[in-house]
């Protein structure tokens, strides 16, 4: 093993407090008794309890989550399909040019895709005389949207790993295309389809412009709830809440890598047997 | 991932225990307001209202809940940060509203471009009642009062340090003094930061006369020069507290905010005057449900419910009941209840021209000292990313002579 240098390890520790610092800060100050900002004035949880407490906020934050889980899901069963799909395509020239297209949602500035999903939810609107379009429903195609290329690059390199030959196999020993997908294909990519719906995920969960364009009067989402604080103070139960949603994100990449570590491992004692 | 996702679902369990329901408190009303909102039919219908952020009580009093539970009408609750994007929502269709609150120049411009409803007062019974319509009396004159019932005013104001600054200030033009560079706070949106220099210069604050703009912005950039102001919105409030600047311009009820955090802070309203303003509670055109409309707003002139918003926002109410009421905190403020003020001017709706002139002018006023440090920055990555290339060819260089040789 080499060793690392201590300059190495002083420029890891100085990208770890740049990342991590402002974090720290806030939870830190999500505990103070008082709203000061930069006086730390003892231990309290009243900042959580009012959190609790407003229902604007906890409205966003549920609309927020059942906004997140339900876009991730769909694009990230729509992005594997399409992923599965490029991968078996033949034509190298039409396979190269649809994943450019694929990849345009990505690449664009955000603003121009928020801005031309809502002219094109208002125009459909107009089209169907449906008078109030913006809502959940164009949330949902709209992040849907833009989550699907991330799905599909995250799917794609894993199918390319895997072997079709093997695929072909248990259809020769008599196994239906399906199931054989089912039973060979898919637990091949399945660490790449999770890591697609986790990108995915938590891309909805902090997406404020396209969001701002496409929502509706009954349906706002936590991150255009906190920016519309800006002429007013923002509150310390907005610390609470980052600190909480922090947390929640923490222990579960710390249970996925558990999860894939694990399995890694079991993987790797059956090849030994 | 069966661990997972029970795990998952234990914490939500978890924190949703925290969540305590809202209690069945003591009736805050009188039988009379319950049983008069109870009458009005709006049971199962719903009502969408877009208001500022953090612009209405949820602490001492939940208002939206407690107008849920009187009528029995649902209530969409957004919000927005400012009055021109709060314009391109409403304007750009696929939307509907019932209750807006604009400001006072964003009610002009609505108006003028008839996208409000007149309102039918007989609903509001509650205007009659507690409007103090002798001060607001304009209104009435200018013809507002039938689109717009005022929900909060305030005026702008000077706060200073007085660590910093030994006696109090009498003009905008403290802000212009080389010996507080670098501790002053403006205001980073165009129409208040031209405001502020527009006051100092003795000009009106909705001039359409383009020179007047060149000049006041002239000045902005003079102040730049000699000050370095940060141009700042909620900071400010951190900034202020935190006791290292000396001037911030912000508006009257914020300072009340702030000197509770920072008892060194003072106030001073420029004897060039300060501009009012005022947020009104409008319904625009494509209201679907206007009754409702009409009844959310007068239950937000209920005394109890003005009340409670008052103390909260700390801007000034326009609701008499409130004003004679013994308990409210904020009536002996001399910062959000300012006597005998001169020279104060509103904003009105400028041309879109006008308009189109100031932006522009402001984003010289902020670009001139940020091109620098952009063009500093720009070349040294570019210089950064040369020698990279030129490190990794040499590299790759090497690599060659002792493989491939």
């Amino acid at each position: 093993m080499t060793k690392t240098s201590p300059l190495a390890k002083l420029y890891i520790a100085l990208v770890f407090i740049f990342l991590y610092a402002p974090m720290v800060v806030m939870m830190v100050f999500s505990f103070n008794s008082s709203e000061s900002t930069y006086i730390f004035e003892g231990f309290s949880l009243q900042w959580y309890e009012r959190l609790f407490h407003d229902k604007v906020t906890m409205d966003a934050l549920k609309n927020t989550i059942v906004l997140a889980i339900t876009s991730a899901a769909i694009a990230t069963i729509l992005g594997t399909l399409a992923a599965v799909g490029l991968n078996s395509m033949k034509n190298k020239h039409i396979k190269s040019s649809v994943m450019t297209v694929t990849n345009i949602p990505m690449m664009n500035p955000e603003i121009v895709t928020g801005i031309s999903m809502m002219l094109l939810f208002v125009f459909a609107g107009a089209m169907f005389s449906k008078r109030d379009v913006l809502g959940f429903g164009t949330l949902l195609v709209a992040h849907v949207t833009f989550q699907l290329p991330y799905v599909i690059l995250s799917v794609l390199p894993k199918l390319k790993q895997t072997d079709n030959k093997i695929f072909e196999a248990a259809q020769d020993l008599g196994c239906h295309p399906l199931k054989a997908f089912f039973k060979v294909v898919f637990p091949a990519i399945l660490p790449g389809i999770i890591s697609g719906a986790i990108m995915a995920f938590t891309l909805s969960l902090d997406d404020f412009i396209i969001s701002y364009f496409t929502n509706g009067p009954d349906f706002q989402t936590l991150p255009i709830h906190i920016f519309s604080m800006t002429k007013k103070r923002v509150k310390p139960d907005m610390y609470a809440l980052s600190t909480l949603i922090f947390g929640a994100m923490f222990v579960l990449l710390i249970l996925m890598n558990v999860a894939q570590s694990r399995s890694d491992k079991k993987q790797r004692s059956k090849g030994d047997k | 991932m069966k661990k997972i996702i029970s795990l998952v679902i234990t914490l939500l369990i978890v924190l949703s225990a925290f969540i305590i329901p809202v209690s069945a408190e003591n009736e805050i009303f009188s039988t009379e307001v319950v049983e008069y909102y109870k009458s009005l039919g709006l049971q199962g219908t719903t009502i969408n209202v877009y208001n500022w952020g953090e612009y209405i009580d949820d602490e001492e009093i939940d208002v939206i809940t407690q107008f849920e539970r009187l009528t029995g009408c649902d209530v969409n609750y957004t919000t927005f940060e400012s009055n021109e994007n709060m314009y391109s929502k409403l304007s750009g269709g696929g939307v509907s509203y019932d209750i807006i609150i604009p400001s006072d120049y964003m009610v002009e411009r609505l108006l003028s471009e008839e996208m409000l409803l007149p309102l039918d007062y007989n609903n509001i019974p509650n205007y009659e009642k507690y409007f103090d319509s002798e001060k607001y009396g304009y209104l009435v004159e200018n013809g507002i009062s039938d689109y717009a019932v005022i929900y909060n005013v305030g005026t702008t104001i000077l706060i200073y340090n007085k660590k910093f600054v030994d006696e109090i200030p009498t003009s905008w033009k403290v802000l212009w003094d080389e010996q507080y560079k670098g501790k002053v706070l403006m205001f980073n949106n165009p129409r208040d930061a031209f405001a502020v220099a527009q006051f100092a210069l003795g000009q009106s604050i909705n001039t359409t006369n383009m020179a007047d703009w060149d000049v006041a912005a002239d000045y902005l950039l003079e102040q730049r020069k000699l000050v370095k102001p940060e141009y700042v919105m909620d900071e400010v409030f951190i900034k202020m507290e935190s006791g290292e600047y000396a001037f911030a311009t912000y508006y009257a009820g914020d300072y009340e905010l702030m000197v509770e955090n920072n008892p060194d802070l003072g106030f001073a309203f420029p004897e060039e005057g300060v501009n009012t303003f005022y947020d009104a509670m409008c319904i625009p055109k494509g209201s679907q449900n206007k009754k409702g409309a009409e009844a959310f707003i007068n239950f937000m002139m209920e005394p109890e419910i003005a009340l409670a918003n008052a103390e909260y926002i700390y801007y000034a109410t326009p609701n008499k009941a409130v004003l004679e009421n013994e308990d409210y905190s904020l009536a002996d403020s001399e910062a959000v209840y300012p006597e005998n003020l001169q020279n104060t001017q509103e904003f009105h709706n400028l041309p879109t021209d006008t308009l189109q002139y100031m932006n522009n002018l402001w984003m010289k006023v902020k670009g001139e000292n940020d091109a620098g440090g952009l063009y500093a920055g720009f070349f040294s990555a570019i210089v950064v990313i040369v020698v990279i290339l030129i490190i990794h060819i040499i590299k790759k260089n090497r690599m060659k002579k002792y493989y491939n040789v």
